[in-house]
């Protein structure tokens, strides 16, 4: 780690801890700043760095929040009766049930997700580029419209959380501590990834994955265990989000294919795809522009939301990060060769 | 489910009758906007996410006419114009910016379209689902079992017609001709003086033209809503994906395959798996092709 990047982790650690302190009214914000951290990020493994563009992970978010849910509360109580009653009732949860459901559901939810990742990678990474990208998308919506049909996760009706027992001022704090240290999880799980041997084959694949196979590497396996390291995060991300909004509805909370699901990818790209900063850089800028100017726009946010991302993938492709790698090169560690790209020239 | 298979297959058969001339009424409508992207894909590979979207949007045009007292038969030749100019503005703001990049690029810029004409739409309409009443009699079969809307037999005959036409433009006229050259071979078609640019204008105004018009249709028979959208763009990937492109004949057969098995699953499983039917088609057909491949590749391990 050089001087410039142990400075830069201390900047964040010191901006994430004193945040929420300086600014207690916008905790929940910040919050779902770091959920939108992770999710750039963890969508780069495979779509930036892997050149699979995938618009459907979205489905591990939602997935990962109803397997949390639903562990959290048949842990102690029978599932079908609880959303059968719409919320009516409202069975107590101790402090010890609470905490143990909570964690027991977001690492089953990673789980989950790992396995189910597992199973739809045999059949989605058989497509390539934007056949990829629809069969994702598809999934997802289709997930949505499922979890919908299922009676004992509450329906279309949805499915309320419990409460956490701890006084009301320390929810969000509570939840801003999880989504934090989760975002910073990712970050690091990422950056190591990438530093071994997984990260060049991935920018392998990439490049030409029929060579890449040609050359002897497990295409199959690489895309497989960095999807599956997304989907762990992100049924991790789902479950906690679950809480931290306190009701899951189907198709705008779990499965928001429209919104999450393509913000996260326009983030990446904003920043920058293929780069470890790129994301979270594009995250940080997007959710900002986003959370202020949101309530000035009166209804047309979402037109503009468009608008951004029609901009944003037309004129700016190589986002942020990209365009200074082009600028400046050597900051980045990228030697130009002189040679070869005079002889391009020439000839 | 098992009742539903029952009422079918044991009880009243005649149903079946009602279920096959529904998939084709509404297989007539997919068969339009999937032939329309299969022609955008085939001729500049241009992977339009916002085809459901420029249904909608020609739905809504004639539901504005029908509100100044157009009738919607009539409204269809209105609409396609409007919708081929709109299909040119888009081309030259959005879609000749990210033809020659890589296919990602244009599936996310279409998308971003999607998601402003589904907000635009809401903002003028409203979010309330909208139908057009056109006035034609209902036909009943089989002692009122089977009843035929006279509405949906006359889209299925305007859809027909308005295929028909295009089919014909595109082998007879001199721009389908150029069209088709370009599909080929784009550079070839430069060499030999075709504008390639122009071809490109043309045919994505033509499909949003030809979606323009599957939009009166479905305006006609069915209902329309800002964020339905999607739902037919999904649609239209699987059918043509499903298909292959540039297979007319393949086309027309998924699209009623489609319709057939979305009502189908709509009546044995529930309605709300008729959108997760397309889905699993479309997964079913790649699957299938995958394993096909697979047998081709002979990976050495």
């Amino acid at each position: 780690m050089t001087k410039n990047q142990t400075l830069l982790y201390l900047a964040i650690a010191v901006s994430g801890v004193l945040g929420p302190i300086l600014f207690p009214n916008y905790i929940q914000q910040m919050a779902v700043l770091w959920v939108m951290v992770l999710m750039a990020s963890t969508w780069d493994i495979t779509g930036g760095q892997m050149g699979y563009n995938s618009l459907g992970n979205i489905t591990f978010f939602g997935v990962g929040m109803y397997v949390s849910a639903v562990i959290q509360v048949s842990m102690f109580y029978d599932i079908g009766l609880y959303t059968a009653s719409y919320g009516a009732i409202k069975p107590e949860f101790t402090d010890e049930q609470y905490f143990t459901g909570l964690a027991m559901g977001i690492i089953a939810a990673g789980v989950v997700c790992v396995v189910l990742a597992r199973l739809l990678g045999t059949v989605v990474f058989g497509l390539r580029g934007p056949y990829f990208a629809i069969g994702t998308l598809g999934v997802a919506i289709a997930a949505g419209q499922i979890a919908g049909t299922i009676d004992t996760i509450g329906g279309g009706a949805g499915i309320s959380m419990p409460f956490l027992p701890l006084d009301i001022q320390y929810r969000s704090i509570f939840f801003y501590i999880i989504c934090f240290s989760l975002a910073i999880l990712s970050h690091f799980t990422i950056r190591w990834m990438f530093s071994t041997q997984f990260g060049l084959a991935a920018n392998a694949i990439r490049d030409d994955e029929d060579k890449a196979e040609a050359m002897g590497i497990p295409t199959m396996k690489y895309k497989q265990f960095g999807w599956g390291v997304a989907a762990f995060y992100m049924g991790c991300i789902g479950a906690v989000f679950g809480n931290m909004v306190g009701y899951i509805e189907p198709i705008e909370v779990a499965f928001p294919a429209p919104t999450f699901g393509i913000f996260m990818v326009a983030m990446a790209l904003l920043g920058g795809k293929g780069t470890l900063w790129g994301p979270v850089l594009g995250a940080v800028l997007f959710h900002v522009v986003k959370e202020t100017t949101w309530t000035y726009l009166l209804g047309w946010q979402w037109v503009a939301l468009g608008l951004i991302l029609i901009v944003n993938i037309v004129y700016f492709q190589q986002g942020i990060m990209g365009w200074l790698q082009t600028k400046y090169p050597e900051k980045f560690g990228i030697v130009v060769d002189q040679s070869t790209t005079q002889a391009k020239e020439e000839a | 489910m098992l009742d539903n298979l029952q009422l079918l297959f044991v009880y009243a058969p005649v149903m079946n009758v009602q279920m096959i001339l529904d998939g084709i009424f509404v297989g007539a409508v997919f068969a339009l906007s999937a032939y329309g992207l299969a022609l955008v894909w085939g001729v500049m590979n241009v992977k339009n996410l916002a085809q459901g979207d420029f249904v909608i949007l020609g739905g809504y045009v004639a539901f504005s006419l029908y509100k100044m007292g157009v009738h919607p038969v009539l409204s269809i030749p209105i609409v396609a114009v409007v919708m081929f100019m709109f299909g040119w503005l888009v081309y030259i703001s959005i879609i000749r910016r990210v033809i020659d990049n890589d296919m990602f690029v244009s599936l996310l810029a279409t998308f971003g379209l999607s998601l402003l004409l589904q907000q635009v739409m809401n903002l003028i309409y409203g979010p309330e689902v909208q139908t057009i009443d056109s006035h034609f009699p209902i036909a009943t079969m089989f002692d009122d079992f089977v009843t035929i809307p006279m509405v949906k037999v006359v889209s299925l005959i305007l859809a027909a017609a308005f295929a028909a036409t295009v089919v014909i433009f595109m082998k007879k006229s001199r721009m389908g001709q150029a069209i088709r050259a370009t599909a080929q071979d784009a550079r070839a078609a430069r060499v030999l003086g075709i504008n390639t640019d122009n071809v490109f204008a043309f045919t994505f105004s033509l499909n949003a033209s030809i979606c323009g018009v599957a939009g009166v249709l479905v305006s006609m028979i069915w209902v329309l809503q800002p964020f339905y959208g999607i739902v037919y763009s999904l649609r239209t990937f699987a059918i043509v994906t499903a298909a292959g492109l540039g297979n007319l004949p393949a086309v027309i057969g998924m699209s009623f395959a489609l319709g057939w098995v979305e009502q189908y699953a709509g009546i044995i499983a529930g309605a709300e798996w008729q959108v997760a039917a397309a889905v699993f088609m479309l997964l079913g057909v790649l699957m299938w092709r995958q394993i096909q491949l697979r047998r081709q590749r002979q990976v050495v391990r």
